[in-house]
């Protein structure tokens, strides 16, 4: 082994190698290996049948679909938020700085229970929608919502750090070399950003995927149009159906673990290219 | 013929007039006026906060003037946007595009063209390709720029900014990231450069050393205004002011105060010299190869004789400061603890009084009590 023969100057290289190792066992390795043997319990073909069902196909449908729409609009937003809060200074920011980390701190239930009260038919916001023919509350729209709320943040503090780096000469530099802003924009700072971008959608992602409180209120969770596959897999539970709801688990883990490695790949490839 | 003409553009003359900028309660420019001939070599000299970097960026129009007029090519650059000023600006630095090759960053200029301007992709290639070779960085197209060194990136902005063919170069401390060496070698490449392109080049410097020895004019800025324009020799020889004195090189300062057109030194009991300045406070300049040293009782007493070269460097104890003066070799040699007198006619005398010292005294007695 390579490990032992070369000495390092610095120390304690084994005892710490070893205790991440230990560490990354017990909380993710363990676990992730029960949720990968549990279903076969019911055999090839039961797992098959668990999850074939129409209903879970479209739970599944909505819990990635709704999940990449909402990163998708994330990103964009995300980065109109980020690029205020950097380049900027105006009245009210700290205070605005502090309300984007409200997703995140904020129990999910009780974002879930005031966007519901907001967009439910009597809701503040609802109220203006209904009479255009808008439901938001108790649809997939109301997932949607839900979700862009809870994955703005992750958008947002992965372009910050970016964003502050990007040196304002590269546009300057543009300007005089006879660039229009637009131009600047397409050519310069997006693809300066583009890593980041890939990044903070990848979290939006995986939170919008695994998201379950805040859905479940707004969701409506009607089989078929509006339940989350989270949300079947509590189901499942409740059935006492483990065999069933690991099942479930399973393909969300190896749908997920397969959307972030394609991303981190891209972002991996961008990366080199610019170092 | 790509080759001879690679950024090659058409030298302009650059005129600015009363230019005004002010940053919140921090003026800039306070009435700057310069005017740059076509194919000139100009250096804006001066310490920081001067507002010479201010100056460059008004003048590429990256920062835009509270009062006063700039003209490029004869052209006014009112509400002129940067872009459309079609000069070639290159930053400190140098602001390379990071996630793009060499190549593609000095290509950069030539494909945001509007398509009716735009070279077709063969041309910009062949544009790109010869420009590199004039840089003597060929090798170096398919790179990334944290892939070169900051020598190489220096050539890479330079490359991008003649791409579009400027007539105008704005360079800003062309050469403050490098290390000494290379700072040397690249001082001589770019004034040759600049000759071999035919351009109107402006450059910004805090190093006296290097805007005497690259340019054909030389600015001295302080505090938002230009203390005076010249050629390096003519500001070396006779400077507008006790600043301009002071910063182009070690002085010597003296204080004395003038009575009747002759300027006295009791505090020092020097012999009083003539001089055309008012009367009042002021402070006498000179280099210390201006200094003569004369033998003889007198109030200076020798320290230390040291042979430099073809210059003796003789310390010198006056009143209890101490005094370094260079001696031409075959001049009349003392001996250390001796006593003699010193020879002051070449001394240079301005008034305390006058309007532009007080301004910043600090700034003088700073560059005085080295």
């Amino acid at each position: 082994m390579r490990l032992r023969t070369s000495r390092s100057a610095l120390p304690g290289f084994a005892l710490t190698l070893g205790i991440t190792l230990a560490w990354l066992s017990l909380i993710v390795v363990l676990p992730l290996a029960l949720l990968v043997l549990r279903p076969w319990t019911l055999g090839v073909a039961g797992v098959w049948h668990s999850i074939a069902e129409p209903r879970v196909l479209a739970a599944l449908r909505l819990s990635f679909g709704a999940a990449v729409l909402a990163a998708a609009v994330n990103v964009p937003f995300g980065l109109l938020v980020a690029w205020v809060m950097v380049r900027y200074r105006f009245p009210g920011r700290n205070l605005a700085d502090s309300l984007i980390d409200m997703p995140l701190a904020l129990p999910t239930a009780v974002a879930g229970i005031a966007l519901t009260a907001l967009f439910a038919p009597k809701g503040w916001i609802g109220m203006l929608l209904t009479p255009l023919g808008i439901k938001v509350a108790y649809t997939p729209l109301g997932i949607l919502v839900a979700l862009v709320f809870v994955g703005l943040p992750f958008v947002v503090r992965t372009l910050e750090p970016v964003l502050m780096d990007l040196p304002l000469e590269a546009e300057e530099v543009a300007a005089t070399l006879g660039a229009t802003r637009a131009q600047t924009l397409r050519r310069v700072v997006l693809p300066a950003l583009m890593p980041a971008l890939l990044a903070g959608f990848a979290a939006a992602l995986a939170r919008g995927i695994g998201e379950y409180g805040s859905v479940i209120f707004i969701a409506g969770n009607m089989p078929m149009i509006s339940e989350i596959a989270p949300l079947l897999i509590v189901i499942r539970l409740e059935q006492l159906d483990y065999a069933g709801a690991a099942a479930l688990a399973l393909v969300m883990l190896l749908a997920s673990f397969a959307i972030l490695l394609l991303l981190n790949l891209l972002q991996w490839r961008m990366g080199r290219r610019a170092s | 013929m790509a080759n001879r003409t690679a950024g090659r553009g058409i030298a302009v003359k650059v005129e600015a007039f009363e230019l005004r900028k002010a940053f919140g309660r921090t003026v800039a420019l306070d009435g700057v006026s310069l005017s740059v001939a076509s194919g000139e070599f100009v250096a804006l000299l001066g310490p920081s906060g001067s507002g010479k970097t201010s100056l460059l960026r008004v003048l590429a129009g990256l920062e835009f003037v509270d009062s006063g007029r700039i003209e490029i090519g004869g052209r006014s650059m009112d509400g002129v946007p940067a872009r459309e000023r079609s000069l070639g600006f290159v930053f400190q630095n140098y602001a390379l595009f990071r996630h793009m090759t060499v190549a593609r960053n000095v290509a950069f200029g030539l494909e945001v063209q509007p398509r009716r301007r735009r070279p077709p992709p063969r041309d910009i290639r062949a544009r790109v390709r010869s420009l590199l070779d004039l840089m003597g960085i060929g090798d170096l197209a398919g790179r990334y720029p944290e892939q070169i060194s900051g020598g190489q990136r220096q050539r890479v902005a330079l490359a991008r900014a003649l791409a579009i063919q400027p007539g105008l170069l704005l360079l800003d401390e062309p050469f403050g990231a490098l290390d000494a060496k290379v700072r040397k070698n690249l001082r001589i490449w770019l004034r040759d450069l600049h000759d071999r392109m035919g351009l109107t080049t402006i450059f910004v410097t805090h190093d006296q050393a290097e805007a005497m020895e690259m340019a054909d004019r030389v600015a001295v800025l302080r505090a938002g205004r230009i203390e005076q324009v010249d050629s390096p020799d003519r500001l070396y020889a006779s400077p507008a002011n006790a600043f301009v004195h002071e910063f182009l090189g070690e002085a010597i300062r003296l204080e004395c105060s003038v009575t009747q057109g002759r300027a006295h030194f009791d505090a020092l009991s020097l012999t009083d010299i003539k001089t055309t300045c008012p009367a009042g406070p002021a402070i006498a300049l000179i280099r210390p190869y201006e200094i003569g040293l004369l033998p003889g009782p007198g109030p200076v007493q020798v320290l230390s004789v040291h042979a430099n070269g073809p210059l003796r460097r003789v310390r010198l104890a006056l009143a209890g400061q101490a005094l370094e003066v260079l001696l031409p070799e075959d001049s009349w040699s003392p001996t250390v603890g001796q006593s003699c007198a010193l020879d002051l006619s070449r001394a240079s005398i301005y008034s305390l009084a006058s309007a532009d010292t007080p301004r910043s005294p600090q700034a003088l007695s700073k560059t005085a009590t080295r």
